[in-house]
C-alpha cells in the first residue's frame, strides 16, 4: 500500500499539493502515481513565470513504460521549478513527498487548495484503482 | 495457392479438438446477413511459375531507359553485396524489435545506422527512419511547432521541390500550420535570404533551408541559418545525403547550425522502383531528441553486464501515449535502413565522397555538352551540385516525349511548377551515366531542336 | 562489435567508388564540408560478414515461430520477392512518363480492383505508405467531408478503448479531440454509452473488426446505425483483415473507409520494422477526396489520377506514388492466392487460432474470454501467475525466446492484465503449433519448480534481458570516436 501523507492535499490525477509558510504551494506525484509509472527517467517542467490554470496540463513524467501529464492543481504563477530533477529524475521515485517535488506555484485564489482531496479522499481514489 | 500447409486429416483433427463440425462453424459469431459471396473481381490462383511468366512480361513491357532523371530520386550504383544480405530472411521477415533479446541483428544495425547519419549530418541525434523524405519533411515541421509552443507559422521556400510542398501542406494542414512561401532569385535560382527578415516582426516556428535547392543550386546556407536563428526560429535542412560527403552539412551551418535535419535516404543504395519503397532521415540537435518521432534504438547493458541494444525513448510513441504522441507513425523503413547501412559501410567515408564528386562531374558535363547546341542555355548562373536547370527555345514536354522515343529519360519539365522559369528542364547525370550516354543526349537533342 | 569497431583510416573499397577523378573546383570553398563523416572504412568481406553474424541475431519468420498478435507475421513466399526485383520493376524513375510505365501501371490497377473486391468499397488509393498514414489518410478524408458540408461542429473521433495506439494518435494529427468508448464484458462496444457519447459533435468512430480483443464486433451493424443516424462516418482499422478475408466485406458492415495493411494481410515483408503499405478504400461520398496519384483507365491506358482530376482530393501524402515495391510483391501475392485462396487464408487462421486457443485451455491457461470463439487470434491472461508465483507474462514471453519461439504480442490491449495476445496466422503447421503449446506448457512448469528460471529469463539469446531503464536515463544513441 502506497504512502499518503495526512498534511497533503490531492488531486484525483494523483498529483499532491503542499502549503508552504511562504504562501507558495508546492506540487508533486502521489507514491501511488510513481509506483504506478515505475522507474522515472525524464521529467519535463514548466518554465518560472509562467500562469497555469487549474486543470492545465503544465509537466510530464516519464519513465520506460509512460509519460504523463502533471496538471496544475490550482490556478496561479511558477515560481520555482525542482531543477535537479532534469539530472537525477529517478528521485520522484525514491522521495515522491520531499527531494521529488516538481514545480512551486504562488495561487492566485488560496481558498482553492481546501476544494481538494484530503488523504482520505485520495485513498479512496486510490483505493478503486486497485 | 494460399500457403497452407494442413492435410485433409490433421483439419478434421484440429476442427474436432475445438468442437466444431466444419471451419465453417468457426465464424458462427458473424451475422449471417453479412457474409459474403464468392470474390468477383479477383481472378482463380495461379502457380508460381504462371506468376513468373506474368511478371516478367510486365517488367519487359517497360523497357529500359538510359536515366537522366532526378528530382530528388536518384539512379546510384548498388553495391552486390547490398540487396544480396538485405533480403536474407533474418532481416527481410523480421518484425519490429520489441522483444530486444531476439532482435539485436536488427537493433544493432539501426544503432549502427544512426551513427552513421549523425556523423554524416553532424548533427547529435538520428531516429531510426521514417516512411520517405516529403513526410519526413512534415513531421520535423510539426516537431518545431511542438518545440515553439503555440507558433504554427513556418517559412517553406519555393526552391524545396513542390512535391514535398504539396505532400507538407495536405499533412500539417489539418493542424492549423501555415506554411508561408519564400520566393527565389530568378537570375540564381537561390532562395532570397532577405525575404525572412521581412518577418522578423512576426512569429515563426521555423525556416526549412534545402541544400541543394530542387534546381541543384548551392543555398547560401549560412546565411540563412543565421538570419533563421536570428527571428527566433528553428533550422531545418533538408538535405541530400550522399552530397553531405562532399558539401557543408546542416550541424555545420551559420553560427549554431540547423537544428533539425531531414532528407530523402533512396540515394543510399534504395533501387529507383518506381518511387518507393524509400526512407526518411530525421537528425536532430540532443535537446529536440524528445519532440521528433519515430523510433530510436539505443546502447545499454544486459542484465550481466553486457552490452545490448532497444528501442528507448518509447514513451513518446503512439502505442504508449495514444493520443498525446509526437506521431502516429509506427513504421520505420527497417529493411531501407539495413540496405543503407550496408551501402554507407561499403562506400566507406572516401567512396562515397567519390560517388558525389563523380555526380557532380557528370552533370556539369552534361549541362556543358547540352548548352553547346543553339537556343540551349542554363537557367542559373550560380554553383550547384548533381542537378542543373537547361532553358530550351520550345516547350520541354514535347522535347522530351521526343528523346523518350529515343530511349533515354531526359530529365523533369519545370514549367507546370515553375512557370516563371519558362521552358526549363531539370535534368542530372549521376555516376552511374557514361560519356557515351551523356554525348547521345546531347546529340539527340541538337537533333530534335534542329527540326 | 560494431561496425565502427572494425575500421581502419586509409582501408578502402576501391570497387566501390567511381574510378575517374572529377573535377569539383567549381563549388565555392564555404560551401564545402571540411571534415569527413566517421563512416566505417572496412573491407567488403568485412563489411559482409559484419552484417551477416548480425542477421543471425534475429528471430525471424524464415527461422522462428513468430505469433504476434495483430502483427499477422505469415510466410512471405519467396516469389514475391524475387519477382518485385527483376530490373524492369527496379529501375524505373517515379518521374518517368505513364507511356513508359504501363506493365507497372496494370499492376497497380488490377491491385486496385481486387482490393475494391475484397473491401466492398467503391474506390482505392495505393498511396499510403503504412498502416499509420493509411489511418490519417481516413480521418482526413471525414475531415475534408464534413468540411465540404459546412458541418464543421464535428470535431470528435470516438475509438474503443481497446483501439491500437494509432488510432487516438490520428486523430489528433487531424485536430481532433479524442473520445474513448469503453468495451463491455464480453469484448464488444459498449453500444448503451456509444448512444449516450455520439451527437452532433461526432465526426466518426474508429473499429478495428474483428477487434483487437480478437473477437468479432457482433453488434456492428447497431454500431453502424447509431454513428450514421448521429451523423457521423465509420472509419474501419484494417489491422485484422486477416480474420475475414474473402468472407466478409467491411464495406457491407457499413463502413465508409477503410486502411489495409498490405503488410500483414498480403504477406510483405515486416523488414524489422518496415517498409508497409497502407491502401485505403472509400465509399461513394468520400470518393471525391481520396489521395493523389491513383491509377485510372482510360480504353486500356493506365495512368495516374492527379490533381487536376481530384480537385477536391485531400492531397499527397509524399512525393510519391506509395511504396511501389510494396505493393507489388502484394499485387504477386494475390495472384498466386487467386479469389478461393483468399478465403482461405481467413478460414485456416481461424481454424489455427482456435486449435490453439483450445489446446492452451485445455493446459489450463486462462482466455480474456473464454465464452467466445477467437477469430484470427484470441488473448491469454496470466494474471493467476502473476499473483500467485510473481512471474509476469513478461517473464514468459522472454522464457519462450529460450524455447525458439518468439513472443505472442505482451500487454496488448490495455485492457486484459498480463496479457498475450496470440496470432497463429495460416501458415502454420499443426506441428509448429504443438511445439509452441508444450512450450508453454513446460513454462509454466518451471514456474512452480524454478520460477527464477523464468523470471531471468532468456538465457539463451545473444543477450540477456536489457536494462531499458539505463538505455533511457543515459541516452547513447550513436557511436562516437572516442580516441579523437
Amino acid at each position: 500500500m502506497s504512502e499518503i501523507p495526512s498534511e497533503l492535499r490531492y488531486t484525483k490525477s494523483h498529483e499532491w499539493v503542499r502549503s508552504m509558510e511562504d504562501g507558495h504551494l508546492e506540487i508533486g506525484i502521489s507514491d501511488h502515481a510513481q509506483e504506478m509509472l515505475g522507474d522515472m527517467v525524464y521529467v519535463e517542467l514548466p518554465e518560472v513565470g509562467a500562469t497555469v490554470n487549474t486543470g492545465d496540463d503544465c509537466a510530464v513524467v516519464e519513465s520506460v513504460k509512460a509519460a504523463s501529464d502533471v496538471y496544475a492543481p490550482i490556478s496561479g504563477e511558477i515560481v520555482e521549478v525542482n531543477s535537479m530533477l532534469s539530472e537525477a529524475p529517478e528521485t520522484i521515485n525514491s522521495d515522491p513527498y520531499g527531494e521529488g517535488w516538481l514545480f512551486r506555484l504562488q495561487p492566485v485564489d488560496d481558498n482553492e487548495v481546501d476544494e481538494l482531496l484530503d488523504a482520505e479522499g485520495y485513498s479512496e481514489v486510490v483505493e478503486a484503482e486497485n | 495457392m494460399p500457403f497452407i500447409p494442413h492435410t485433409k486429416q490433421e483439419i478434421e483433427e484440429m476442427l474436432a479438438v475445438v468442437g466444431v463440425a466444419s471451419i465453417d462453424e468457426l465464424f458462427s459469431e458473424i451475422p449471417a446477413e453479412l457474409v459474403s459471396e464468392q470474390l468477383t473481381h479477383v481472378p482463380a490462383g495461379m502457380t508460381e511459375m504462371e506468376v513468373a511468366r506474368l511478371m516478367t512480361a510486365r517488367s519487359q513491357q517497360d523497357g529500359n531507359y538510359i536515366n537522366f532523371i532526378g528530382g530528388g530520386v536518384y539512379e546510384h550504383h548498388i553495391p552486390a553485396a547490398v540487396w544480396e544480405l538485405t533480403t536474407r530472411g533474418e532481416f527481410y521477415t523480421a518484425y519490429t524489435p520489441y522483444q530486444a533479446e531476439a532482435s539485436q541483428g536488427t537493433l544493432q544495425l539501426v544503432y549502427e545506422f544512426q551513427s552513421m547519419m549523425t556523423s554524416l549530418m553532424t548533427m547529435d541525434v538520428s531516429n531510426a527512419s521514417l516512411y520517405e523524405g516529403a513526410s519526413a519533411l512534415a513531421e520535423a515541421v510539426l516537431a518545431a511547432v511542438r518545440v515553439k509552443k503555440g507558433i504554427n507559422t513556418v517559412l517553406m521556400p519555393r526552391t524545396v521541390n513542390p512535391v514535398y510542398r504539396k505532400a507538407v501542406n495536405s499533412i500539417v494542414k489539418n493542424q492549423n500550420i501555415e506554411l508561408i512561401e519564400i520566393p527565389f532569385s530568378i537570375e540564381n535560382g537561390a532562395t532570397d535570404a532577405a525575404a525572412i527578415q521581412n518577418y522578423s516582426d512576426r512569429q515563426v516556428a521555423a525556416v526549412v533551408v534545402p541544400q541543394p535547392n530542387y534546381f541543384g543550386v548551392l543555398e547560401d546556407v549560412d546565411t540563412l541559418t543565421d538570419q533563421a536563428h536570428e527571428i527566433g526560429a528553428l533550422v531545418i535542412g533538408v538535405v541530400n545525403p550522399t552530397a553531405m560527403a562532399l558539401l557543408k552539412p546542416p550541424g555545420q551551418w551559420g553560427k549554431e547550425g540547423a537544428d533539425i535535419a531531414v532528407g530523402e535516404g533512396q540515394p543510399l543504395g534504395i533501387p529507383l522502383s518506381s518511387g518507393g519503397p524509400y526512407m526518411g532521415f530525421m537528425c536532430c540537435k540532443q535537446k529536440y531528441v524528445r519532440q521528433i518521432p519515430g523510433r530510436i534504438v539505443g546502447r545499454t547493458r544486459d542484465e550481466q553486464g553486457d552490452t545490448g541494444f532497444t528501442l528507448t525513448l518509447q514513451a513518446r510513441e503512439q502505442h504508449i501515449r495514444r493520443s498525446k504522441a509526437t506521431s502516429n507513425i509506427c513504421t520505420n523503413q527497417g529493411l531501407m535502413v539495413v540496405a543503407a547501412t550496408l551501402y554507407l559501410a561499403l562506400l566507406g567515408p572516401q567512396g562515397l565522397r567519390r560517388v558525389a564528386e563523380r555526380c557532380h562531374h557528370n552533370t556539369n558535363t552534361l549541362a556543358q555538352k547540352l548548352c553547346a547546341t543553339e537556343g540551349v542555355h542554363r537557367c542559373f548562373n550560380q554553383p550547384f551540385f548533381h542537378e542543373a536547370v537547361i532553358r530550351l527555345d520550345r516547350p520541354v514536354a514535347d522535347v522530351l516525349s521526343a528523346i523518350e522515343a529515343q530511349g533515354i529519360n531526359g530529365g523533369i519539365d519545370l514549367s507546370p511548377d515553375y512557370p516563371e522559369l519558362g521552358n526549363a528542364l531539370l535534368t542530372c547525370a549521376t555516376e552511374t551515366r557514361t560519356i557515351d550516354e551523356i554525348e547521345s543526349y546531347a546529340t539527340h537533342l541538337e537533333r530534335i531542336l534542329s527540326r | 562489435m560494431l561496425i565502427f569497431e572494425k575500421s581502419l583510416n586509409g582501408r578502402t573499397n576501391p570497387s566501390q567508388a567511381p574510378s575517374e577523378d572529377s573535377v569539383i573546383d567549381d563549388i565555392p570553398q564555404h560551401l564545402l564540408r571540411a571534415d569527413e563523416p566517421q563512416l566505417p572504412s572496412v573491407s567488403e568481406l568485412q563489411a559482409v560478414r559484419h552484417y551477416t553474424r548480425l542477421s543471425q541475431k534475429n528471430f525471424s519468420i524464415d527461422t522462428n515461430f513468430y505469433p504476434l498478435g495483430s502483427c499477422t507475421m505469415k510466410y512471405n513466399p519467396r516469389a514475391c520477392n524475387k519477382y518485385a526485383m527483376l530490373p524492369g520493376f527496379l529501375n524505373r524513375h517515379p518521374y518517368s512518363s505513364e507511356r513508359t510505365g504501363q506493365g507497372f501501371l496494370a499492376c497497380m490497377y488490377e491491385l486496385q480492383q481486387m482490393l475494391l473486391d475484397i473491401t466492398g468499397m467503391r474506390a482505392v488509393s495505393l498511396c499510403p505508405l503504412a498502416g499509420a498514414q493509411g489511418e490519417f489518410t481516413g480521418v482526413a478524408m471525414i475531415k475534408a467531408y464534413h468540411q465540404s458540408r459546412g458541418d464543421a461542429e464535428r470535431s470528435e473521433i470516438l475509438v474503443p478503448d481497446a483501439a491500437h495506439g494509432t488510432n487516438p494518435a490520428t486523430a489528433t494529427m487531424c485536430g481532433f479531440k479524442v473520445k474513448e468508448i469503453p468495451t463491455d464484458e464480453n469484448g464488444d462496444v459498449d453500444v448503451g454509452i456509444l448512444r449516450q457519447v455520439v451527437g452532433p459533435n461526432t465526426a466518426g468512430l474508429m473499429l478495428t473488426n474483428p477487434s483487437t480483443l480478437g473477437v468479432f464486433e457482433r453488434h456492428i451493424l447497431e454500431v453502424e446505425e447509431i454513428v450514421h443516424t448521429a451523423g457521423g462516418l465509420l472509419y474501419y482499422d484494417g489491422a485484422n483483415l486477416n480474420a475475414i478475408m474473402g468472407k466478409v466485406k467491411p464495406g457491407d458492415m457499413g463502413f465508409d473507409v477503410i486502411h489495409m495493411n498490405l503488410h500483414k494481410t498480403f504477406s510483405t515483408p515486416h523488414g524489422g520494422g518496415g517498409p508497409g503499405a497502407g491502401p485505403v478504400g472509400v465509399n461513394e461520398r468520400l470518393r471525391p477526396f481520396l489521395p493523389i496519384p491513383y491509377v485510372i483507365e482510360t480504353s486500356g491506358e493506365y495512368r495516374w489520377a492527379k490533381e487536376d482530376d481530384c480537385p477536391r482530393s485531400i492531397g499527397r501524402l509524399s512525393a510519391n506514388m506509395g511504396n511501389a515495391g510494396v505493393l507489388i510483391r502484394a499485387y504477386i501475392y494475390a495472384r498466386l492466392l487467386g479469389r478461393e485462396g483468399m478465403r482461405r487464408v481467413a478460414e485456416f487462421a481461424t481454424l489455427n487460432a482456435n486449435y490453439m486457443m483450445r489446446k492452451l485451455q485445455e493446459r489450463g491457461v486462462d482466455m480474456a474470454f473464454p465464452g467466445r470463439r477467437a477469430t484470427h487470434e484470441f488473448i491469454v491472461t496470466l494474471k493467476k501467475l502473476k499473483d500467485k508465483q510473481g512471474v509476469s507474462a513478461m517473464d514468459v514471453a522472454k522464457r519462450l525466446l529460450d524455447k525458439g519461439h518468439h513472443a505472442p504480442t505482451v500487454y496488448f490491449p490495455l485492457l486484459v492484465p498480463e496479457c498475450f495476445l496470440i496470432e497463429p496466422t495460416e501458415t502454420e503447421s499443426r506441428q509448429e503449433l504443438d511445439s509452441f503449446i508444450s512450450a508453454f506448457a513446460e513454462i509454466l512448469q518451471e514456474t512452480e519448480t524454478d520460477p527464477d528460471l523464468v523470471r531471468h529469463a532468456p538465457h539463451s539469446t545473444p543477450v540477456r534481458r536489457l536494462d531499458e531503464v539505463r538505455a533511457a536515463r543515459e541516452l547513447d544513441l550513436a557511436w562516437r570516436d572516442e580516441s579523437n
